[in-house]
């Protein structure tokens, strides 16, 4: 690990501003993957702006009569939050889908946003990586590189990493929004659907932050109800990241929401294929992974996807 | 018959790089990203009330929760397995939690109350869990072992929190203690020996007594 400077602040507003006036300097909240990371030299930052002091840890009711969850609160608070489990249960089952529970207990929710792909060559700074360091090439399109857990859509040749987290892809189905302050204390709203960029030729660049800028909060929308549940597909029962993950929102005329986790480098949601859902999973995934571009590796996700959601609405 | 979901193979790419060229070209990116001089001092001073004493250290800021208590206040009794987050042998209780002390910097905990194994019980009055965990042949090198007991202490306060789980089918309703909700809860907790059938059975007979 590369030796840092260390500070902590107590405000939102303190923390952008510390963000963008000192160089190399980046936040720290749980440390559960920044510090993870750290280790391996693949974030270098000469600077930590330690967040845990700004009390952004509640969840409280939004005048709309929806949830406005502060984005230090941990994986496991909000995924026990009375609230959450009983209306919007398709998050608490994301979140306690995700890691472990001593790691639930540090995650935060802006933390879990931020947390960075899986990919192995990500990780392996031996390897060419696009996305650790622009420009030396992709090291998961490399002839017989292994690319099994990695992405089929909304990839590029740049990248075809994943995003990991869970919880995001629950958020993704309720139409979360992210409520962030700038270096220059403003503070604005980005919806989650516009908050997670394609890699494209970019794929360094993973979100719609600017530079600095901090999250304080992320909002959801009044309560949808419907039928909530979340179906993760991985190599083990638990403490495993997803190979496939269908977040599903489900009223009682059949229609309703679907996103997908491990299959893209966001959450996978699109309109038409909402759309389709009363007409069965194929409906769906005919359209939510229309104009996929697995490796051979990773093409079985397409059908693990179908036969996922399938099998969720079998269920009823 | 439903319609086939349209897609094309991506293509394979021939890589140039090899690792060390890779690594030549990561030197200039890197330099740019980063300052050669610290905003501020590389060391940190600051207490930790571990076991119910506190204890000062003055460390470099790199220092985990779990390397200040092993290297630096000699605790050796919480174990580094994996040092990523991916074992559970580190895990120690901090304010009332479990997390797992490798994946946190210790200069975050200044005033923080931590708990070890060494701070349940001791060899004559063994605490509950401790004590089950001998009952029950709970372990075999016993690496694994203090992390199992001090999760599993945590384990058993998140059910009688009702804090879900992954494998919680009603969401409302309040939760028991049984050997697949102990099983989920315990998965962040590796056993290479795979005592884990022994820990479920000394879990369960912690559970049984008053706490
Ligand atoms: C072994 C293991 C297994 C895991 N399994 C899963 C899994 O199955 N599913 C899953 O979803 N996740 C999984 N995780 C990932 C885990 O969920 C994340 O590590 C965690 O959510 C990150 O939160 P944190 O608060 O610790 O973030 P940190 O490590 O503190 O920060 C992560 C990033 O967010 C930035 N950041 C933090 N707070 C803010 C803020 N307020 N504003 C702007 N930037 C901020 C930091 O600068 C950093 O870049 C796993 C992790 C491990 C180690
Ligand atoms: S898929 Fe993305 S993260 Fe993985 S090696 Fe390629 S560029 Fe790096
Ligand atoms: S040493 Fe901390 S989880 Fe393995
Ligand atoms: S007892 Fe040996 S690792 Fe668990």
């Amino acid at each position: 690990m590369r030796a840092f400077s260390y500070e902590r602040v107590s405000a939102p507003a303190q923390a952008a501003s510390r963000a963008a006036e000192v160089p190399g300097a980046k936040f720290i909240a749980g440390g559960t993957n920044l510090l993870d990371l750290m280790k391996l030299e693949i974030e270098t930052p000469v600077h930590l702006i330690d967040v845990s002091g700004t009390g952004l840890d509640s969840i409280s009711d939004t005048r709309e009569g929806g949830l406005r969850i502060g984005a230090l609160v941990s994986n496991t608070d909000l995924a026990a939050n009375e609230r959450v489990r009983r209306e919007y249960g398709v998050l608490t089952r994301a979140l306690m889908a995700g890691a472990s529970g001593q790691l639930r207990n540090k995650a935060t929710t802006a933390g879990n946003l931020l947390q960075r792909t899986r990919c192995p060559y990500f990780y392996d700074t031996a390897m060419p990586c696009n996305k650790r360091a622009p420009g030396t090439g992709c090291a998961a399109l490399g002839q017989g590189a292994f690319s099994r857990q990695l992405g089929i859509i909304g990839t590029s040749d740049a990248c075809i990493a994943t995003h990991p987290s869970d919880m995001a892809v629950a958020l993704r189905v309720l139409d979360a929004e992210v409520e962030t302050v700038t270096p220059a204390g403003a503070s604005r709203t980005i919806p989650l659907d516009e908050f997670y960029r394609l890699p494209g030729d970019t794929p360094e660049i993973e979100t719609a932050l600017m530079p600095g800028e901090f999250i304080t909060a992320v909002k959801l929308p009044p309560p949808v109800g419907g039928r909530q549940a979340y179906y993760k597909v991985r190599d083990r029962a638990s403490y495993a990241f997803a190979l496939v993950s269908v977040a599903l929102v489900r009223q009682s005329d059949g229609s309703g929401r679907v996103a997908l986790g491990g299959v893209a480098p966001q959450p996978w949601r699109r309109a038409q294929a909402d759309a389709a859902l009363p007409d069965g999973a194929n409906a769906v995934m005919s359209r939510l992974l229309d104009g996929a571009s697995p490796t051979e590796e990773n093409a079985f996700k397409i059908q693990l996807a179908e036969r996922t959601l399938a099998g969720m609405l079998a269920e009823g | 018959m439903s319609p086939p979901i349209r897609f094309e193979m991506r293509r394979r790419t021939f890589l140039v790089g090899t690792a060390s060229a890779v690594v030549a070209a990561n030197i200039p990116w890197r330099a740019n990203a980063q300052p050669t001089s610290l905003a501020g001092p590389e060391r940190s001073t600051f207490t930790l009330v571990v076991n119910g004493e506190p204890r000062e250290l003055a460390v470099d800021n790199r220092t985990t929760l779990l390397d200040a208590l092993r290297e630096h206040l000699q605790l050796t009794g919480t174990k580094k397995g994996c040092d990523h987050g991916q074992c559970g042998a580190c895990t120690v209780n901090v304010n009332g939690e479990r997390i797992n002390s490798c994946l946190s910097l210790a200069v975050m905990h200044q005033g923080d109350e931590v708990t070890t194994i060494e701070g349940l019980g001791t060899p004559q009055q063994l605490d509950p869990m401790q004590q089950a965990f001998f009952d029950h042949d709970g372990f075999q090198c016993g690496y694994c072992t203090p992390g199992q007991i001090c999760s599993a202490k945590a384990v058993l306060e998140e059910i009688r929190d009702n804090v879900p789980s992954h494998v919680t089918q009603d969401l409302t309703a309040r939760i028991e203690a049984t050997d697949e909700e102990i099983r989920e809860r315990m998965s962040g907790n590796i056993c290479r020996c795979g005592a884990y059938a022994n820990i479920l059975e000394a879990i369960h007979q912690a559970a049984g007594e008053p706490t």
